[in-house]
């Protein structure tokens, strides 16, 4: 496996203080390598999209983060924590070397700019010294590399169609060579034809730029194709993470599998499905043990008591994969 | 409380019928345009035929934008038609308002894409489900007859014990729940027809199935005639009978369910199974965008395309195509299965 690029350590997040707190995000260790797409999934209020606000530190109040790390590789430089920089080194860190793709690419645009200006703004503010037509060339390069005509550039948002105004976010993601990309939802909004072409390109841009993506996203079955790795959330807390092929053959964690199961398959034979019965967790209340243990078909003794770390089951593809889970007990715990 | 009429009704029976079923939005007019003779509209739905039976689920398949919710919406009379027909029971029927609406209201009934915003967030779940009764009458005379019929309805969608659920708001349930109360509120008027307008797509995916596998009971307990819309044509081949494709306000693929998405006919069905998520395509990333795939974008529908409308993105048009409005046309595989494409004419294959 290639270098990491991005280290989350034994990061919390939660949300309110005092008594009201709900912890969002519980304990979560990940690992993005270099090059690499690595999905997370999980249903809403699992904490997926908190957990990419709280790497980029971008959480709006009442959210804090109340422990953990993240540690950044810039390739050339010594490894930093990102949750300890102060507000300039931030504004230097952010875009320049992560950058974010909000979901609902529709709202994300200002509508009384033209898209030229705000491709144009982004580079005004990360790098001042550019001449204006340094700007302009750059942002015509961008949108070139988006597959939208530079003959758009003066459009506003509203006379973009939804496609392509999600290709301009890309555009604008990408506009000052991040490392790393998170794209929260991105296709969500969008048509299967649409998702399938934007997919296609940035996984295309991927390999020609060389930048580590991070993908949320509920729907499965889109990060099986996809991505290289999967994680797994649910309740705040990481279940489940494996090469997507593993996931996909031979899902470990109950949930995982359930997941897998609602998706009616487009192919092959036709099959019940059941779904996953009752309803997600509420964080607040947050059952004993193992979170999933109410909804879970294959709950035994353990599971309503403790709460199952995440490791490197002993499956013989062990070493590449890892599962909180009390079926698959573990030796070799993730990041403690 | 349920006097469905399953013993007179055979099981294929036609219940609600759209013919030639068109609705065109008027555009707002511009200045220069009073001077010219120009009435732009918007072509959100042309020519649509559509029949429900009676224990089938047909499924209404289409990206966004392709009119399959104004549809809906035409069938449950929410808006006027421009022209065409709808028929509950063999009966032309057009109703506006009043007593007349709500005795159509009552056989075919709607249920909306977002729980979140059909419910009202200041009335419990009990006040939503008495007013769906009593309105359609079925509340019985006394306060006993209305408690008897609350917990058959919430029991109906599998909300036990009903007591848990009746007092409580909106905002207390799960997505799931809600949907679940939404669609007992549907089924207070007693309906034979439910028009369901993207019934899941709001909904986690875990919970997604149970939704769709409590619709299939109802429709075979109650017998019912579902129309379900939806952009993914995977549930549709899960949950419906038959399925129907929709582009830009037309109908261009038909048939049942399985013969539709294993052997598509029109270009537009196979781009959209060939676009939908496949965990089996483990590979797909390197697989080139092919030419042969239709690109671009759906067309504008206030000047939509000559012939075809989906000719410009079409990867084997040919020069009729922009021409001619393609007309139904038989595939042949599986009795029923039927397309809008010039591909298909066999006509045109003999005399060439």
């Amino acid at each position: 496996m290639s270098e990491p690029v991005l280290e989350i350590r034994n990061l919390n997040v939660g949300y309110g203080l005092g008594d009201q707190a709900v912890r969002a995000v519980r304990d979560v260790n990940l690992t993005l390598h270099r090059g690499e797409v690595l999905g997370l999934a999980g249903e809403s209020g699992s904490g997926k999209s908190t957990l990419a606000y709280g790497v980029t530190r971008l959480l709006p109040p009442p959210g804090v983060i109340t422990g953990g790390q993240v540690i950044y590789h810039p390739g050339n430089a010594e490894p930093y924590d990102v949750l300890a920089l102060s507000d300039l080194q931030l504004r230097r860190f952010r875009w320049n070397e992560t950058a974010i793709v909000f979901q609902g690419a529709m709202n994300s645009l200002n509508p009384v700019h033209k898209i030229s200006t705000q491709l144009t703004d982004v580079l005004k503010a990360h790098d001042p010294k550019m001449s204006e037509h340094s700007r302009n060339v750059r942002a015509r390069e961008m949108l070139k590399l988006v597959g939208i005509a530079a003959d758009r550039m003066d459009a506003y948002p509203h006379q973009l169609s939804g496609g392509m105004r999600q290709r301009v976010m890309i555009g604008m993601a990408l506009i000052l060579q991040p490392q790393v990309v998170i794209m929260d939802e991105p296709t969500t909004a969008l048509d299967v034809v649409m998702q399938r072409q934007i997919l296609g390109q940035l996984i295309e841009l991927r390999e020609r730029l060389g930048f580590s993506v991070i993908f949320i996203t509920h729907d499965l079955s889109l990060l099986v194709e996809f991505s290289n790795r999967i994680a797994i959330m649910y309740g705040g807390r990481i279940v489940e993470e494996a090469p997507a092929a593993s996931i996909y053959r031979d899902a470990l964690h109950p949930y995982s599998a359930g997941l897998l199961g609602s998706f009616p398959a487009l192919r092959g034979p036709r099959r019940e499905l059941t779904g996953i019965p009752g309803s997600p967790p509420d964080l607040k209340g947050m059952p004993s043990g193992c979170s999933f243990h109410p909804r879970c078909p294959k709950a035994f003794d353990p599971c309503a008591g403790n709460i199952p770390v995440l490791g490197r089951p002993g499956t013989p593809d062990g070493s590449s994969r890892s599962v909180a889970c009390w079926l698959h007990p573990t030796e070799q715990p993730v990041g403690l | 409380m349920t006097s469905i009429p399953d013993a007179k009704a055979p099981a294929d029976e036609v219940v609600l019928e759209a013919i030639g079923l068109t609705k065109h939005f008027p555009v707002r007019r511009r200045l220069r345009d009073l001077f010219s003779k120009r009435h732009d509209a918007v072509h959100a739905v042309d020519d649509v035929n559509l029949t429900l039976r009676r224990g089938q689920v047909v499924a209404l398949v289409g990206e966004s934008g392709s009119g399959k919710s104004t549809v809906a919406r035409l069938l449950a009379q929410l808006y006027p038609r421009t022209s065409g027909d709808i028929r509950l029971h063999g009966e032309s029927t057009k109703v506006k308002a009043g007593t007349a609406f709500r005795r159509y209201c009552a056989r075919v009934q709607m249920i909306f894409q977002d729980p979140f915003a059909s419910l009202n967030p200041v009335h419990t779940i009990r006040y939503h489900l008495t007013r769906a009764l009593k309105i359609h009458g079925n509340a019985g005379k006394t306060e006993d007859d209305l408690e008897q019929a609350l917990h058959g309805l919430l029991e109906r969608v599998s909300l036990t014990p009903p007591e848990r659920y009746l007092d409580k708001f909106p905002h207390e349930l799960s997505g799931g729940q809600r949907q679940r109360v939404a669609i007992a509120r549907a089924l207070g008027a007693e309906p034979e027809a439910l028009l369901a307008d993207e019934p899941v797509s709001m909904l986690d995916v875990s919970i997604r199935l149970g939704v769709l596998n409590l619709l299939r009971d109802l429709k075979e307990r109650l017998n019912l005639a579902i129309l379900y819309i939806t952009h993914d044509i995977a549930s549709a081949r899960y949950f419906a009978d038959e399925t129907m494709v929709m582009y830009a306000g037309r109908m261009v693929e038909g048939g049942d369910s399985e013969t539709v998405t294993q052997s598509p006919a029109h270009p537009y069905t196979r781009l959209l199974i060939d676009s939908a998520p496949d965990p089996d395509r483990l590979t797909g990333v390197s697989e080139a965008e092919g030419e042969d795939r239709g690109n671009g974008e759906p067309p504008s529908l206030i000047h939509p395309p000559s012939g075809c409308r989906f000719h410009p993105r079409c990867p084997v048009a040919m020069p009729r195509c922009s021409v001619e409005l393609p007309v139904r046309l038989e595939i042949g595989d599986k009795p029923g299965h039927w397309a809008a494409c010039w591909l298909y004419d066999k006509t045109e294959a003999v005399s060439r």
